[in-house]
């Protein structure tokens, strides 16, 4: 790039360029960025969403920020919304009111700001589950499955605050049981419930409290962690399925500039778009009807957003009674025991690339995707997590399963607390069945062509469905894929067989001893030369 | 084929579907009219004939649980002392006659007449004191403000804050607040029907009951400032539209934008 310009530059964004350039050098930056290969496939784009519902939520945020007051203060609401007018409440309640009711587009953009921080987790989870069940997570990217994990927790995290803002019955209500669970905590817990809530709950300080973490600290680690995480997409280079002309050496795609650059921009305004219909059609927590919050009622049907639901889940599902006094305190596990699943359950995603790593013994770097027939254990396993998560997730609306369906509370809450536990199990059998049967079509497909529906008489009488072979590019997705067999069980340069080892391989064992070969060529050769006879 | 000469007036091929009209409209209307004046006609709930027809009625078709007395059976707890207001309610909702034994009668097309309910009231009513019917000036004209704080301290337990109802222990429930009658309301308060408790004056005076009403009459008058209510339920149904809506939108969005130009 120290190719002297011509002097005699014509057009002003040539002459801006060089301008820039020589001050920046930033043309290296530009060319190297501007020719990134980016694959073209769907789900690629869920991470996107997610993204751009972050900036929307930012911009609409910014403007809810202008108006409202955090603070607890008891005011007298005197705006236009006739039910509450004249009725005591907090600083923090009048202000979200006062958006909604007086501050002209203040309702759209709060409604804005909520259903785009709802599609914010969801498009992070649905990325993680795009990530999961293809395999993205292998080396070298555990440790951006790292990130992108924190980034779901810290998007529960900022959703969570935000639905306590208001100070609404609702939010207070969902407060009320984060209390309850920090209560429960042995030794510690009324300490750290105090120190969160400046005393006893719900005192007068936890608005302005959760509205640093945020609009302060939450937001800046999430932009962090993104700014990482997108890092680590540009250092590592895109994934891609596999197929024709695609290795592990390539990414086969569109460059950044000009068609990535066009297409993302268009897609953002598209997000907006639908955020922004969703928004101005359809009501989201309608403060007015929970009025301010009163730690004496809680309304029927008071449920968290649905990224919490499946915590809430976990409190509905736990049989009662369980509680002992040891030492002098009383014991909850009938709290304890729903906060340990949950962390367990959110441990076991946390660490799950870096335990099949372990499994497989597998140091070599992916870049092309595993179809999720391809892994099956692990795709059993990621079925019995959603469908463990499902559960949960429902048992958080079970009092609306029951009036809805019109069947009783108790029925439903037994059924979801046998599923949590069946559910799981039958989810993992079924699904990798399903996906060797699916191995097991791609591998008779290769082997046998597909069938043509032509049915054809033999000269003996018989009648024969004629198969015809696959074309070479179909061939070449069934074909090629991961085949990792069982570890041997061998002992260390010094000669011990460690019971880790025997471990390793017993894991090893149940990961991959169901399998499918992939079809190799002297298969095919052969079965090529059979069928022409 | 080329019969193109206008017929008008009565010969007019529209004048067979005009006349259907006028005729269902007469007598449509009619019908509406005569209900509305029985409806409308105030019954004496202390007159014998009244009672009288209220007990023949009830014997009818009450006494087979309730005991021919009234005096309550293995199948029907005992009317005696519940008031006009509990049968008011009851009849006048459709609960009553109930259809099949469960944990809860529900609301139903309403059996009988109005003046056949009052009937049937003035019967348990003349049987024992109770509560009575509430006149239109205590169901109207009530504070909205104190009604809605009233009503989330109060009721919101069950009904849920925007009266969208909610569900109670082996398949009872709380049914939803839209649509009923602010007379039905004011009975329900009183006397506690079915596994409502019951707000008695001095626990809800006939002031906050009034309140109350307001505030529900309030809200059903004035749709959500925000759009489409989704059934008032909360985070559950705004979370599922959000999945199936916007999440559903926005993937189908990202199929059509990563799809190869033919």
């Amino acid at each position: 790039m120290s190719i002297t310009s011509a002097p005699e530059q014509k057009g002003f964004i040539a002459s801006a360029s060089n301008y820039l350039d020589e001050r920046t050098s930033i043309s290296g930056a530009v060319k190297e960025f501007g020719r990134k290969i980016f694959p073209d496939h769907w789900s690629f784009l869920l991470g996107e969403v997610a993204l751009y519902s972050f900036v929307i939520i930012l911009l609409s945020g910014s403007f809810l920020t202008f108006f409202f007051q955090a603070s607890m203060t008891p005011v007298e609401y005197a705006g236009s919304y006739v039910p509450l007018r004249g009725v005591e409440m907090s600083a923090a309640m009048s202000s979200t009111l006062d958006i909604s009711f007086d501050i002209r587009g203040g309702l759209l953009m709060r409604q804005i700001h909520h259903w785009a921080a709802l599609l914010f987790v969801a498009a992070i989870g649905l990325h993680m589950l795009r990530v999961f069940f293809t395999g993205a997570f292998r080396k070298p990217r555990e440790l951006n499955w790292a990130i992108g994990f924190v980034l779901f927790v810290l998007a529960m995290a900022e959703g969570f605050t935000g639905y306590s803002l208001p100070d609404d019955l609702l939010s207070g209500n969902g407060l009320r049981i984060i209390d309850g669970m920090m209560n429960a905590v042995p030794v510690v817990g009324t300490w750290i419930t105090f120190l969160l809530f400046g005393g006893e709950f719900p005192g007068n300080d936890i608005v302005g409290r959760l509205y640093t973490l945020h609009i302060l600290l939450l937001p800046a680690m999430v932009l962090i962690f993104i700014v990482l995480h997108l890092m680590f997409v540009v250092i590592h280079k895109h994934t891609q399925y596999p197929g024709p002309g695609k290795t592990e050496q390539n990414v086969v795609g569109y460059p950044v500039l000009p068609v990535y650059a066009a297409k993302a921009g268009g897609f953002f305004f598209l997000v907006f778009g639908v955020i922004a219909l969703i928004a101005a059609t359809v009501t989201i927590n309608p403060i007015w009807n929970y009025g301010p919050y009163d730690p004496s009622p809680v309304s029927a049907g008071t449920q968290p957003d649905w990224y919490i639901g499946f915590a809430d889940g976990a409190l509905r599902l736990m049989p009662p009674g369980l509680e002992t006094v040891w030492l002098g305190y009383t014991w909850s596990w009938n709290i304890l025991i729903p906060i340990l699943v949950l962390v367990v359950f959110l441990l076991l995603t946390f660490i799950y690339p870096y335990v099949e790593a372990w499994v497989t013994g597998d140091k070599r770097e992916h870049h092309l995707l595993d179809r999720p027939r391809n892994a099956p254990v692990r795709t059993a396993f990621g079925a019995a997590g959603v469908t463990f998560y499902a559960v949960l997730w429902a048992a958080a609306s079970s009092d609306i399963i029951a009036t809805h369906f019109k069947v009783t509370m108790e029925g439903v809450i037994n059924t979801l607390q046998a599923l949590l536990i069946l559910g799981p199990i039958v989810a993992f059998m079924v699904t990798k069945r399903v996906c060797l049967a699916l191995q097991k079509k791609d591998r008779e497909m290769v082997l046998h062509g597909f069938e043509t529906g032509r049915i054809v008489r033999l000269p003996g009488g018989e009648f024969v469905e004629v198969h015809e072979q696959l074309d070479e590019y179909t061939r070449w997705q069934l074909v090629s894929f991961n085949d990792n067999a069982p570890l041997q069980l061998k002992p260390n340069p010094v000669g011990k067989i460690t019971a880790s080892a025997r471990f390793r391989v017993a894991m090893s064992r149940f990961f991959f001893e169901d399998r499918i070969a992939p079809v190799s060529p002297k298969e095919y050769q052969a079965a090529l030369e059979h069928s022409s006879h | 084929m080329n019969r193109q000469t206008r017929k008008s007036g009565r010969r007019s091929p529209v004048a067979s579907v005009a006349l259907l009209l006028v005729g269902l409209f007469a007598t449509g209307g009619a019908y509406a009219a005569f209900t509305a004046t029985t409806a409308s006609a105030s019954v004496d709930l202390s007159s014998p004939e009244v009672i009288n027809q209220g007990q023949k009625l009830f014997a009818a078709n009450c006494a087979t649980c309730h005991g021919q007395q009234a005096q309550g059976t293995q199948n029907g707890p005992s009317l005696i002392g519940v008031g006009a207001a509990s049968v008011d309610f009851q009849v006048g909702t459709g609960r009553m006659p109930m259809q099949a034994s469960g944990p809860q009668a529900p609301s139903k097309p309403v059996q009988f007449e109005d003046s056949q309910i009052k009937a049937l009231a003035a019967y348990v009513a003349s049987l024992a004191p109770g509560p009575a019917i509430p006149s239109e000036s205590q169901i109207s004209g009530g504070d909205v403000a104190a009604g809605g704080e009233l009503f989330r301290i109060n009721c919101a337990m069950c009904h849920n804050v925007a009266g969208a109802g909610g569900a109670l222990t082996e398949g009872k429930y709380a049914p939803v607040l839209k649509g009923v009658a602010p007379v039905h309301v004011y009975e329900a308060m009183l006397t506690g029907p079915q596994n409502m408790p019951a707000f008695n004056d001095l626990n809800l005076s006939p002031e906050d009951k009034k309140n109350i009403i307001a505030y529900l009459q309030y809200n059903e008058q004035n749709p959500s400032a925000g759009g489409l209510e989704l059934g008032s339920l909360g985070p559950v149904s705004e979370g599922l539209f959000l999945w199936i809506f916007g999440l559903g939108g926005i993937v189908a969005l990202t199929v059509w934008i990563t799809a190869k130009s033919n």
